[in-house]
């Protein structure tokens, strides 16, 4: 009944399940920018109410582990009646922790606009969206590009978490690999530099950007 | 009929009074010099203007556009009051053309072509038609402010403000603006301006305000006033700018 797993097939298993971690970041990472963008406009907005929830909202993923927030996400849902499977679960809950995170920093991005830039556009009678749309968000968007793709780094790595809901994953699979041919520290070697050749272009990338950004306007 | 008539004006930041009870009108043609000391009120008084600071109590009207104690149609004011500020707020992600074309295409919807025609002629105005592809970054300080006030002549405003516009640059780039400033005076240009330059607002300016504590304390042509001043607060603050 033994199977018998080479370095290859461990290799093999690893790679195949390092594509899940990588569509399942994707997936996170453009829906919770989907998410982010919404909850950033309702938390500038002038409507008080608007403040306050999505401000919340932020507090609440940013001060809890990312861990129960998946918990939550996975156990809260099939107490409602709701079955979801590991791979919903683990997407929603990314998509809720990264678009709390990016709308928390593109505000930061927006706020770095200059004041006068507000001022110079509302003297040349532009409404707010106008505003909005041909003054602060070109810049904040320039503004931004260094610390998003930072931040996909936090992403990828999180998705690692969604392993103990049971989605098979880069992780999860090398547990399962580990536990089969008892050589936890070769099969989790590999998992790290797994996430590694993910994660450090992401670094390289958002550094070029950082110092591409910094000398241009 | 005056262009721009403040009545009763009141501004409060927080529990600080800094206006008290404004009272100022302004003919079409006029180009008023707003001096005082810092903490004075000119800027907030200018701000008022076109709504950038809100107004507590008392009556703004700019060329028929109302505001009751605060309240009215801001965009329509501000289509009539352009302004240029100290620090120039060029929008460093467009080029000058860009900067001049924008309020006029999204704000009025003149088609491109068109604002193109009216960019070129504003940048031709203040002497900077070359400088229509180069962004804010690439041009001097004294280009960006020149700039800055093609882009608020460009709406077609009925009054300019200009708060404290030359108090940014480096010396040897004043005189380029105050020329420009100076032939928009005598084109009929309706001014109104907060200036540390004495000798431009008395050459320039036909009416001169001082702001005291919140109030005008004192107002009249420029040549009289600086003359022959009649409160011992003006003399004394004509007495520290020139000793300065």
């Amino acid at each position: 009944m033994f199977v018998q797993f080479s370095t290859w097939d461990i290799v093999r298993n690893l790679l195949d399940a390092g594509k899940w971690t990588l569509a399942l970041s994707l997936i996170a990472f453009v829906l919770g920018g989907i998410v982010g963008l919404a909850i950033l406009f309702a938390r500038i907005a002038s409507n008080r109410v608007l403040q306050a929830a999505t401000k919340a909202y932020i507090e609440v993923f940013q001060g809890t582990p990312l861990l129960m927030q998946l918990f939550i996400v996975f156990f809260g849902l099939s107490l409602a009646g709701i079955d979801v499977s590991p791979w919903l679960a683990a997407a929603a809950g990314l998509t809720l922790f990264t678009s709390a995170y990016l709308a928390e920093i593109w505000r930061g991005c927006v706020e770095a606009v200059p004041k006068g830039q507000w001022e110079a556009s509302a003297t040349l009678a532009l409404t707010y969206p106008q505003q909005m749309r041909h003054v602060i968000l070109p810049q904040a968007l320039r503004i931004a590009i260094a610390p998003t793709v930072g931040f996909s780094v936090q992403v990828v790595k999180g998705t690692a978490v969604t392993s103990i809901i049971g989605f098979a994953e880069l992780t999860k699979t090398g547990s399962m690999l580990a536990n089969a041919t008892f050589e936890p520290f070769l099969v989790f070697g590999l998992v790290a530099a797994g996430y590694f050749a993910l994660c450090y272009p992401l670094s390289l990338y958002a550094k070029s950007l950082e110092r591409k950004f910094h000398v241009a306007r | 009929m005056s262009l721009v008539k403040i009545a009763g004006l009141h501004k409060h930041f927080g529990t600080n009074h800094v206006l008290k009870g404004i009272d100022l009108e302004v003919a079409s043609g006029d180009v008023v010099a707003l001096i005082g000391r810092s903490g004075s009120g000119k800027s907030t008084l200018l701000r008022t203007v076109n709504g950038l600071e809100t107004i507590d109590k008392g009556e703004l009207v700019v060329d028929g556009t109302a505001l009751h104690d605060g309240r009215g149609d801001l965009r329509a004011l501000r289509q009539k009051v352009g302004m240029v500020f100290q620090q120039f707020n060029l929008f460093p992600h467009l080029t000058a053309g860009q900067n001049v074309m924008l309020a006029p295409t999204v704000v009025k919807g003149t088609a491109k072509a068109e604002a193109e025609d009216i960019a070129k002629e504003v940048l031709l105005k203040v002497g900077l038609s070359d400088k229509f592809d180069s962004y804010p970054d690439q041009l001097s300080g004294g280009q960006q402010q020149r700039v800055a006030i093609a882009r608020a002549l460009a709406m077609r405003p009925k009054v300019l403000l200009c708060d404290e516009i030359t108090s940014a640059l480096d010396p040897e780039l004043v005189s380029e603006v105050l020329a420009v400033v100076r032939q928009l005076a005598t084109e009929g240009m309706t001014l109104i301006m907060v200036t540390h330059e004495m000798r431009f607002a008395r050459e320039v300016g036909n009416k001169l305000i001082f702001m005291h504590h919140g109030r005008i304390h004192e107002s009249g042509d420029p040549k009289t006033v600086f003359a022959e001043p009649q409160t011992p607060e003006l003399a004394n603050f004509i007495g520290a700018v020139q000793s300065a």
